[in-house]
């Protein structure tokens, strides 16, 4: 029987592009953009985000509601979810030769676990499972712009997002500049040790996508594009609107 | 000396500090009787003047409703069941295991991360990455495992008939419950065996009566309560 996680060195047809970013970073933006951009050009792409597995999601928002998690119950729900989509929707189609856009990836769980005391070692261990991406981009904004972008137009920060549950400070402002802080730096660390790309996140949004579709282009030679949209062609040959076919029938 | 207390690092949240408690681990497969054996040594120490806290592998409250909803109707690979298991282990450790030992107790344990690495590996995932998840676990003063072999383990369980999961059904297909059960009891025996001296088992010969394993059991839990003030 094949031993899980496999370590074999596998070739996977698809490619998988990566943005990180603390929060406010405008990484999810600049992938969404990059997204419509991927379709246009006829490429079959797969969009997947932190949290998100249908088995585990609801476990993981149970426990913040009820501030149930401490850091290595935190780190641990979220791997499961991770191994999750890692299995069911990741993998599976880097397989199918889809090109997968994954905002937040295994760095977002190296970067918050570490800033909440979880043994960095360990960690590379327990994520050992993770496809290596094909590109991964940091968005790099610095500590004082994102808490502007976080807390402008925001009433409240959420506990986890601030750090409440570590203690740094009762006042969710405070605790917050002291856990994004400490999330910064692990980003840094990390960007060096897996060879991140970095774009800066304060320059114009155009001029970041512009230098994000560069990155990227070097990665799609010999991708596979996605195969004609017969539905599409079968609507403007018979000029019905399609106004009732669901999103994912024009997608295809 | 400083004594090792986890199998690796430290996990985040549990500093140097001191546990007075004593950790006392029954294993053993499914119908083995542990059950049995963790009530008469509940009753036993309670009744020599132990503050005891027992715990199974029963569900914590962060995970319980998740792994059930999970386990009915999907596909589970096998990293993303353990790291569930593992996420509902630590949390019941931090809940229930963690305050009593220091708070002075004997915490006694049906089935700890051995099981669940046992379960994992049968299922697929690889023996190394289980025992690097597991390393955050607390070394227990003792760990009991009750040896039985399959033949012996069939008279016992029969009674109560086969249960789905204890006869490895979510990945043993094709084949009748009884040989499905013989299957996976096989290769969960076999899992523990391999685990007896790297992680310093006491063998307790579970064919044997009730009266003659509650003896040899006992001996292990007063060694591993040497010292401790009732």
């Amino acid at each position: 029987m094949t031993q899980l996680p496999a370590q074999d060195a596998e070739q996977l047809p698809g490619r998988l592009i990566v943005v990180e970013g603390i929060d406010g970073s405008g990484k999810s933006t600049q992938l969404d953009l990059l997204h419509k951009w991927l379709r246009s050009e006829g490429y079959a792409t797969v969009f997947t985000e932190w949290n998100s597995s249908p088995i585990v999601r609801g476990t993981t928002r149970r426990g913040k509601r009820r501030k149930l998690l401490t850091p290595m119950s935190f780190c641990l729900i979220h791997a499961a979810d991770y191994a999750s989509r890692m299995y069911a929707q990741i993998r599976p189609a880097l397989q199918a030769g889809v090109i997968v856009l994954a905002d937040r990836y295994v760095y977002t769980a190296f970067a918050r676990d570490a800033a909440r005391g979880v043994d960095r070692r360990w960690l590379r261990d327990l994520y050992s499972f993770s496809v290596p991406p094909s590109l991964a981009v940091y968005f790099n904004v610095p500590l004082e712009e994102s808490i502007a972008r976080i807390t402008l137009g925001r009433a409240e920060l959420k506990y986890y997002e601030a750090g409440l549950d570590m203690g740094f400070a009762d006042e969710p402002r405070a605790s917050f500049r002291i856990f994004q802080g400490r999330i910064l730096e692990e980003y840094d660390a990390l960007c060096s040790e897996f060879g991140i790309k970095q774009i800066d996140a304060t320059l114009p949004l155009t001029e970041q996508q512009v230098q994000f579709r560069e990155l990227v282009r070097e990665q799609l030679h010999g991708a596979p594009r996605a195969p004609r949209n017969e539905v599409a062609d079968l609507l403007q040959k018979t000029g019905l609107s399609g106004h009732y076919l669901t999103d994912s029938a024009l997608r295809r | 000396m400083t004594e090792r207390r986890f199998y690796g690092v430290p996990p985040a949240g549990i500093g140097d500090e001191d546990l007075p408690g004593r950790l006392i681990v029954i294993e053993g497969t499914d119908g083995v009787g542990r059950s049995t054996m963790i009530s008469l040594i509940k009753e036993w120490l309670e009744t020599s003047g132990y503050a005891v806290v027992d715990s199974g592998l029963t569900r914590s409250p962060l995970v319980g409703p998740g792994i059930e909803r999970a386990k009915r109707g999907h596909v589970l690979d096998p990293i993303t069941l353990n790291l569930f298991y593992a996420t509902d282990f630590w949390d019941r450790f931090e809940r229930i295991i963690l305050p009593a030992l220091r708070a002075g107790m004997v915490a006694l344990v049906d089935r700890y991360i051995f099981s669940l690495i046992a379960r994992g590996n049968v299922r697929g995932a690889s023996r190394e990455w289980l025992e690097h998840v597991y390393s955050f676990a607390l070394i227990p003063d003792a760990t009991i495992y009750l040896d039985i072999d399959v033949e012996n383990l069939l008279r016992r369980v029969t009674e109560r008939g086969f249960d789905y999961w204890e006869s490895g059904g979510d990945y043993i297909q094709g084949v009748s419950v009884y040989d499905s059960f013989v299957q996976h009891q096989r290769a969960m025996l076999e899992q523990f065996q391999a685990m007896i001296d790297p992680y310093d088992f006491q063998v307790v010969d579970a064919r044997h009566s009730a009266e003659q394993m509650f003896a040899d059991v006992r001996i292990h839990v007063e060694r591993a309560l040497a010292g401790m003030p009732a």
